[in-house]
């Protein structure tokens, strides 16, 4: 089985330190870079399904080529490769753009999963995976918590989060999938691994290598970013007291109210 | 660009040894750090930090590829004890005290034997001590008594060894024993020899009680009859003494990383605390007389660590001088450690005393570098002797 996983490097969210700098894009010197959490959840499933299953794991970023930096780190976890795809055009692109390369570069890899994050901590869009699996007319298995394949049947299954639990979906390989935190802790990469990273085979494609169509036409992002706002600040929570057996039903109450339980 | 992590010094680094630092240091803040607490007061060896250290392939760090490792020079695996000590000066020395054991086996062994014991200890399945020290002879090991007498194809060794690390742990134990009683020379009596600790014979006499490094147990040991094949001995009969003192100079750096280590984690620990303690309305950090204290301990530790790195490069290189700069990283970054420990505690003033903040555990542990693999008065001798041979 050969999984594919899109690693996208973003600001080291433990650093504190993403910025905006010309043009409101990230300033990409501001911050260290770490491979974004959702994707290294779905990363870390991919290991531990080609350990059980037999196979390999690929990674695939698009990023400016100082992603390479980012791709050794998910290397030393323990894909054997990795394609970046790096384009000076590719500065600022916006999400339809991001998809249409990435689908593209993925349909030159031969794989039978292909994970990505449910969203990633800079841009938080949520939906470039979804629309990779759309672009490439491929099932979508989102919010995994849990992925089962099924590789003599070509088949997969995935627990997908939802509000009640989960719910059961299942495909045809090959298929798409979105990871979540629920998929496990990521694995630390072994001193070996790190050595062993970088040696491993990153190919780079440029816009050149995935076809004629993929900028929007006339040059300009069909989006445009207006501002940056800090999100809100949350309010302040809810305080049950009393006794011990009416707190216990307002929380009841409550929980059946917002349809969590 | 901002650094994730505290500044220490990369110019002079290769991109490898950046790596494997920062992997390290990783491991040692999210894993180690939160465990130092719990591992000082419970005063047992943490076998889950030599599991982790195992599973990360820190152990492979100062064995060759062909063993098992990762192949890396001095200067690396200082780094990587740095960064274990900044946050438990413990683990540090579980990686010090495995890298000393496996040295006379790297330095004297025959292939044979370095195929036979080299990658268990590179791959942390199997732990190593090194055992010269005797109770009667520490500073001085023409005092050393325990004997090893030939016996047809094996030493029959009787005696025992005192403040050995790690022995009651060990799988394995390299013994300096009297084998040539008679040789003309004090430095031509001993023999090194590899002595695995699950002989009839070998005695765990008792773990002390320490001061510091209160998770790494430090045993007196004791040998009865202890058989041990004449194959177990590593280099020739008579060597031991010039074994002991090479191993030396490439397992001081070591000590002394871990003294670097563990200032750096008190230096951290004083400037947060400085930056977040109110008195007289603002951080204690804005008064100059903390501020003074901070820039001495870090000024102090940034020469500790630079001549240390210095003293592995040299060392590395062959320098004939090799006994010297170790000595004298060892001396400096000892003595620093002891300072900028007592320095941090003095900024938290008596929070600084309660084991509330790690501190307290930082200045405990920072003592030992003064006084294991040849006390600081040793380390002068050493220098001294070399500064008067020169004529």
């Amino acid at each position: 089985m050969r999984i594919l996983v899109m690693t996208k490097p973003v600001p080291d969210p433990a650093a504190n330190a993403e910025r905006l700098g010309a043009n409101l894009r990230l300033d990409r010197a501001a911050s260290p870079t770490v491979v974004n959490g959702n994707d290294e959840y779905g990363l870390e499933a991919a290991l531990q399904l080609v350990q059980a299953h037999g196979g390999e794991v690929a990674i695939l970023t698009m990023a400016p080529a100082t992603g390479v930096e980012t791709m050794r780190k998910a290397l030393a976890m323990g894909a054997m490769s990795g394609v970046l795809v790096a384009d000076d055009a590719l500065a600022g692109a916006d999400i339809p753009t991001t998809i249409r390369v990435l689908a593209a570069a993925a349909a030159t890899q031969a794989w039978d999963l292909l994970i990505g994050g449910l969203d990633t901590s800079d841009g938080a869009g949520g939906v470039v995976t979804a629309g990779v699996a759309a672009r490439l007319g491929l099932p979508l298995l989102s919010a995994a918590a849990r992925i089962e394949p099924d590789p003599a049947a070509r088949r997969v299954r995935v627990q997908r989060l939802s509000a009640k639990g989960h719910d059961l979906l299942e495909a045809p390989m090959p298929a798409v999938i979105s990871a979540t935190q629920a998929l496990g802790t990521p694995r630390y990469p072994t001193l070996k691994g790190i050595m062993a990273a970088r040696t491993r085979q990153i190919t780079m494609l440029t816009l050149a290598d995935l076809g004629a169509d993929m900028l929007p036409i006339g040059g300009q992002w069909p989006s445009r970013v207006l501002g940056v706002l800090p999100p809100p600040s949350r309010a302040a929570g809810r305080t049950v007291t009393g006794d011990p057996a009416a707190q216990a039903r307002e929380i009841a109450d409550y929980l059946a109210d917002q349809r969590i339980i | 660009m901002t650094q994730s992590g505290p500044i220490l010094g990369s110019t002079r680094l290769t991109e490898e040894q950046v790596l494997l630092r920062e992997a390290v240091r990783v491991l040692a803040d999210e894993r180690v750090a939160p465990r130092a607490a719990a591992i000082d007061r419970d005063g047992a060896f943490p076998e889950d930090i030599r599991q982790l250290l195992a599973e990360h392939d820190v152990f492979a760090i100062p064995f060759a590829e062909r063993h098992g490792g990762l192949g890396a020079d001095l200067l690396t695996l200082i780094l990587a004890i740095e960064q274990l000590s900044r946050a438990c000066a413990t683990t540090g020395l579980i990686l010090a005290v495995q890298a000393l054991g496996a040295i006379p086996i790297q330095g004297a062994g025959t292939p044979e034997q370095q195929d036979r014991w080299l990658p268990g200890l590179a791959s942390g399945e199997k732990l190593i001590a090194f055992a010269l020290t005797e109770p009667d002879a520490g500073s001085d090991p023409s005092g050393i008594r325990t004997k090893a007498v030939r016996d047809g194809n094996d030493y029959v060794i009787d005696g025992g060894k005192r403040f050995i690390s790690h022995a009651s742990v060990a799988d394995y134990v390299v013994v300096f024993a009297v084998t040539n009683p008679e040789a003309d020379k004090p430095s031509r009596r001993l023999s090194a020899i590899l002595v695995e600790t699950d002989r009839p014979g070998f005695t765990v006499a008792r773990v002390e009680h320490k001061m510091g490094l209160r998770g790494s147990p430090t045993a007196e040991l004791a040998f009865e009859g202890l058989r041990v094949p004449v194959a177990n001995r590593l280099g020739e009969e008579g060597q031991g003494f010039a074994i002991a003192m090479q191993t030396f100079e490439r397992s001081r750096p070591g000590i002394a990383a871990q003294a670097v280590g563990i200032a750096q984690g008190a230096l951290e620990a004083a400037a947060a605390y400085a930056g977040q303690r109110r008195q007289f309305g603002r951080p204690i950090g804005e008064l100059q007389m903390v501020q003074a204290m901070l820039a001495d301990m870090d000024a102090s530790t940034e020469a500790a660590r630079h001549l240390l790195y210095t003293a592995c490069e040299e060392i590395e290189a062959g320098n004939t001088d090799a006994a010297r700069w170790a000595a004298i990283a060892k001396l400096v970054a000892g003595d620093t450690a002891m300072r900028v420990t007592t320095d941090a505690v003095q900024v938290f003033g008596g929070y600084g005393y309660i084991d509330e903040y790690p501190v307290e555990r930082m200045m405990r542990d920072a003592k030992i570098t003064q006084l294991y693999e040849g006390t600081q008065q040793i380390q002068r001798l050493i220098v001294a002797r070399s500064l008067l041979a020169r004529g």
